[in-house]
């Protein structure tokens, strides 16, 4: 099953500079694994070596946080957006 | 009470509006507090009090003593009017991409305004204040997003005020700044009723930010650490410049003027009011609306307006 996935300007340029790129995975985990695996220059920068999610990461389906969900096992659906944003500074 | 011997009293007990008029959901209430009553403008002023008082007591500020803080606006502003009134000076360390009423506000005050790269965002003006404190240690550094005075500031405030007012809050919805709101009004809304759901609304600052190397630039607020943040929130959604707009202008059609980031406060409260069955959500508008009408929010058109608002830092 394919989403889309919105990637932040740090990480456009291991995926030739697309801002939108397709994976596959029926959970948040699947889907980074499989962006992952097909550009290889982002492993370590999403998901750590021991799998978990990067602490200054944060991925959100349909602009929820899966941190606050499911974390890595939160569910996609088919036509669901997931972005990926840096932690940064608000105020 | 209403004649007062200093400004600095009116910080606080701010009043809180039925807003359910805006609730997609005809069993769950919308409660606001209107924290742009504050004599400075917004919800920080509460915390510059809390942060300059805890310093005074602890002996770190003196008369004649500079201060130094990083703020897309809203703690420098309240920082310079608490400052003013106490007879300190103020060195505000502000992104270039806010709102021009922001630097005029900090200006009024006397506050002097040291410029960080708007492509760096908060992180940028962060970044920079750290290097000055470095240079210059004798600058007190109250540093808002490690100060536990900020989330006091609303675990003492804030918090209980909100409980008077509203004891059958069911949710709490705020934005998420340095998370001083979320985590003083969270923790002690929780002691009251463990039963009571945070959720934290964020712009995506993430976007904005363009000057970052590496996600090894993130950051985390210390005091969102500190306190074990995650572990407090129940929900973090992203709401997009142009819901906030969108319900910054329907917040003016039951008359309340009220900031951006108020607007996305409020997105978040329909979003909450929409997936529960019923409850009292009480969220918070940060700010008035006073520093947002050069950005046109209210009458120009919308399209117009969402392509500014993504150019600035508005929370
Ligand atoms: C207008 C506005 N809204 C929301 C916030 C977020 O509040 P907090 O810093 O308590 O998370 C801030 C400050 O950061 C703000 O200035």
């Amino acid at each position: 099953m394919s989403v889309e996935v919105r990637l932040p300007t740090v990480l456009r340029p291991h995926a030739a500079g697309q801002t939108v790129v397709e994976a596959e995975g029926a959970t948040i985990g699947e889907v980074l694994e499989s962006l992952v695996r097909s550009y290889p220059g982002m492993s370590g920068q999403v998901l750590t070596d021991d799998g978990s999610l990067h602490r200054f990461v944060n991925v959100y389906v349909n602009d929820d946080d899966v941190r606050y969900l499911d974390q890595l096992q939160t569910k996609v659906q088919p036509g669901d957006t997931v972005s990926i944003l840096p932690a940064v500074a608000g105020g | 009470m209403s004649l007062y011997s200093s400004v600095l009293e009116l910080i606080g007990h701010t009043p809180m509006v039925d807003a359910s008029a805006l609730s997609p959901n005809p069993s769950v209430r919308i409660c606001v507090k209107l924290e742009g009553q504050n004599p400075g403008g917004s919800v920080k002023d509460r915390v510059a009090l809390w942060m300059v008082e805890q310093a005074e007591k602890e002996g770190l500020l003196v008369p004649g003593s500079v201060l130094l803080e990083p703020s897309s606006g809203n703690t420098g502003i309240g920082l310079a009017l608490v400052a003013r009134v106490k007879g300190y000076r103020l060195k505000v360390v502000l992104p270039t991409n806010v709102s021009p009423e922001r630097r005029q506000a900090l200006e009024m005050w006397g506050a002097q305004i040291i410029e960080s790269p708007g492509s760096e965002g908060s992180n940028g003006a962060v970044r920079l204040a750290m290097k000055l404190h470095a240079e210059h240690p004798e600058w007190v550094f109250l540093y808002q997003y490690a100060n536990h005075a900020n989330p006091l500031a609303h675990y003492e405030g804030t918090g209980p005020e909100i409980w008077q007012d509203c004891p059958e809050v069911t949710h709490f919805v705020a934005g998420l700044g340095t998370s001083g709101t979320l985590l003083g009004v969270g923790r002690f809304l929780k002691e009251q009723n463990p039963a009571v759901q945070v959720w934290a609304v964020e712009p995506p600052a993430g976007e904005l930010v363009d000057g970052l190397r590496s996600l090894d630039d993130g950051y985390i607020p210390p005091i969102f650490q500190d306190l074990a943040g995650a572990d407090l929130l129940d929900r973090k959604t992203i709401i997009g410049p142009r819901e906030s707009i969108e319900w910054t202008r329907r917040l003016a059609e039951i008359g309340v003027f009220a900031g951006i980031s108020s607007g996305s406060a409020l997105a978040g409260a329909a979003r909450c009011a929409q997936v529960i069955e019923s409850g009292v959500v009480v969220t918070v508008a940060a700010d008035g609306g006073w520093k947002y009408l050069s950005t046109g929010a209210w009458t120009d058109d919308i399209d117009d307006v969402v392509e500014r608002a993504r150019r600035i830092i508005y929370f």
